[in-house]
């Protein structure tokens, strides 16, 4: 079982700690090339996160047959089999989802995150922490690739949930800007990703700087300091 | 893993090691293949009717009441159309009779590489649809080709081609209006419309002197 002190640990690892897009910088080749807007960064991350949570509940309950010396084997091998199968079967039964999330299911398969969650955690822990860890670090990576999405996607064509007709056909998106917005291609472009991931980053380190900064200039509250870790 | 070192020489823990890893291989390999066998028969349905629904875009399925999807014509490498490799021809037909044909082409020179585009060509020359179903032309600028990226809804750009046939259009026709031709285009973006109008323009040409073969007029398989 799983207490609430763990619990909070995991997601709060998960969404802001040790957040994969930010903190960890990993998977940055679907990062650029899928948030050109929010819908995509969405859809990628909805779909990370239940690769996540599977993968991360398999190897979690296979964590004592496997030897440690093959273990990274192992995992690919899991990983990989358990994303055709979801593949496969969201190909067969839920056809329409599969024609919005389709093309991210095989790019996950090469998504170092979930290796590096199933390594890093799951090999080590039991299965219903490691599903918290795994759709925590989803979440985290949501908010993120949603936030970048969005801003890229303003930026570059003034527009906000642009492609949401794709997944919900009666639904537009939003015009932000006015229409005669001339567009700023960069930010559409992976340099933009990259420069505005930079300022996401640079905007988590001054917060906890700030926070730091803060904890510092307060009378020193012993209780709090050893109950966290 | 808590194995005590004593219990396996060297050879032993790596054949013991190798014996994991196999019996690992097999289950998920079994899962796999469990999965792909039971998933198969759905996937083969909703690619057909995912086919389905491209034609549909290029020619109404009214026009039509035939299986399309089972009368074909496989059509070699075909370099008129831009094609290196073999591409399915579909016929469409009403009581026998030959009404259209749907047929892949490549514009090879986009902005950003490729263009595919499905071509649907009525019996009498004219053009029925055309639809570009694989782009990687900039965002926001060269991808209004494609309708769904068309930010003029009502009448997408692609939407010019409709009836248009080699008898009503001359060859100097088949050009954006900057290039005196009749074709619309958006301004900031006219190489990604010369490239299709001009892949659309050489598939039509490819086709017009075969028609009795393509068509299969005489003889269908219906």
């Amino acid at each position: 079982m799983i207490t609430r002190e763990e619990f909070r640990t995991i997601a709060n690892n998960g969404i802001w700690k040790q957040n994969t897009s930010i903190v960890q910088i990993l998977g940055l080749c679907p990062l650029l090339a899928v948030t050109t807007n929010a819908v995509n960064g969405i859809m990628l991350s909805l779909a990370t996160i239940l690769v996540m949570a599977i993968s991360n509940v398999a190897v979690a309950s296979l964590r004592n047959f496997i030897p440690h010396e093959i273990r990274i084997p192992v995992f690919i091998l899991i990983v990989a089999a358990l994303v055709t199968v979801v593949d496969l079967l969201f190909n067969a039964n839920l056809h329409e989802l599969y024609l919005v999330l389709g093309i991210f299911i095989p790019l996950i398969v090469t998504n170092c995150i979930v290796l590096a969650r199933v390594e890093a955690f799951a090999a080590k822990n039991p299965p219903l922490q490691s599903t918290f860890d795994g759709i925590f670090m989803g979440v985290g990576m949501l908010w993120t690739l949603a936030l970048l999405g969005a801003m890229r996607e303003l930026l570059g064509s003034g527009t906000l949930f642009g492609g949401i007709d794709m997944v919900f056909p009666g639904l537009r998106p939003i015009q932000l800007l006015p229409e005669s917005y001339p567009g700023f291609l960069l930010a559409l472009l992976p340099p933009g990703a990259f420069i505005l991931l930079g300022c996401m980053i640079a905007w988590k380190n001054w917060l906890d700087a700030r926070a730091t900064a803060r904890a510092q200039r307060k009378p020193p509250q012993p209780a709090v300091t050893a109950g966290a870790h | 893993m808590t194995v005590a070192p004593q219990e396996f020489s060297a050879s032993g823990m790596a054949l013991r090691t190798a014996a994991i890893l196999f019996v690992f291989v097999i289950i998920f390999t079994g899962v796999l293949s469990a999965a792909y066998q039971w998933t198969k028969p759905a996937i083969e349905a909703s690619a057909a009717e995912e086919k389905m629904k491209l034609v549909d875009e290029v020619l109404p399925r009214g026009d039509y009441d035939n299986d399309l999807l089972s009368d074909t014509l496989t059509l070699p490498p075909t370099p008129e159309l831009g094609l290196d490799e073999a591409t399915t021809l579909y016929r469409a037909r009403k009581g026998g009779q030959p009404v259209a044909i749907v047929y892949e082409a490549v514009a090879p020179d986009g902005y950003a590489g490729k263009v595919k585009l499905l071509i649907a060509l009525r019996a009498d020359g004219s053009l029925a649809g055309v639809r570009v179903t694989q782009h990687k032309e900039t965002p926001g600028l060269g991808d209004y080709v494609d309708p769904k990226k068309d930010k003029n809804k009502a009448t997408p750009w692609i939407g010019q081609f409709a009836g248009l046939s080699l008898a009503t259009v001359t060859d100097k026709g088949w050009r954006v209006k900057k290039d005196h031709g009749r074709f619309d285009y958006y301004a900031g973006a006219t190489i990604t419309p010369r490239a299709v109008i001009k892949a659309v323009h050489k598939a039509v040409k490819w086709a017009d002197p075969q028609r009795d073969k393509l068509f299969a007029r005489t003889g269908g398989t219906q």
